[in-house]
């Protein structure tokens, strides 16, 4: 039998950590989807960016750290991971206090073409 | 290839419409509906930047069950077309993927 063509499937982290699950969900999605051998990538825009900074501490609060759990991804061969430009620049974050060194930032124009690409979005 | 955008949340308490706009491409679509159908009214704050996807060839709907709900029929801009589930099933398939802003 034939194997399917590899899928793109862009996963969009929208929400910031800790305060609901979803941006825990979108990475336990993305690991977990790993398995399957698909064109995956990782979008971080609005207060997903947040997800991103380097300093998190959540023992206080008694859930795992994104800061650990993120520099996984390249480990599971998820190497696609693009931060969006504008959202960062809002929140002003820069760019060395994210936990990621190789991300894509990405403006809002080049979004547009990279969700054009995709043969299907998934949104937390 | 295309990109329906839907959005169930107010502008005037949540960005996810402003978001939306700022990577909507001139190609997509934009679906209104629960709450999202404040959006289509004439006051809404990002009505300008909506209507300027429109001329740009973006095309903007409401659900009509949420909009008649909300006793908002009259108020809607003249620009956005309504729609029913039918119409929601029609631009599902009509575009390459769905991204649900929430």
């Amino acid at each position: 039998m034939n194997k399917a063509p590899a899928k793109k499937l862009l996963f969009i982290s929208r929400h910031a950590p800790y305060g609901s699950s979803l941006a825990k969900d979108a990475l336990d999605a993305v690991l977990a989807s790993s398995a399957y051998d698909q064109q995956l990538s990782l979008l971080f825009m609005d207060d997903g960016v947040f997800q991103l900074l380097s300093n998190q501490s959540s023992t206080e609060i008694a859930q795992k750290s994104f800061s650990s759990i993120l520099p996984v991804l390249p480990l599971y061969e998820i190497n696609s991971i693009y931060v969006h430009y504008e959202s960062l620049e809002k929140r002003q974050i820069t760019i060395n206090e994210l936990v990621l060194d190789s991300v894509q930032i990405i403006d809002s124009a080049a979004i547009c073409s990279l969700l054009a690409q995709q043969d299907q979005l998934l949104s937390f | 290839m295309s990109t329906l955008h839907t959005i169930n949340k107010s502008p005037f308490s949540h960005a996810t419409l402003s978001s939306c706009l700022q990577i909507c491409g001139t190609q997509d679509g934009i679906l209104l509906l629960e709450d999202g159908v404040f959006g289509a009214l004439t006051s809404s704050p990002c009505i300008d930047e909506l209507t300027a996807m429109i001329d740009a060839g973006v095309k903007v709907y409401a659900l009509k069950g949420d909009v008649n709900a909300r006793g908002l029929n009259e108020k809607i801009h003249a620009a956005i077309r309504l729609t029913d589930y039918n119409g929601f099933v029609q631009l599902s398939i009509e575009h390459k993927c769905v991204q649900s802003w929430y």
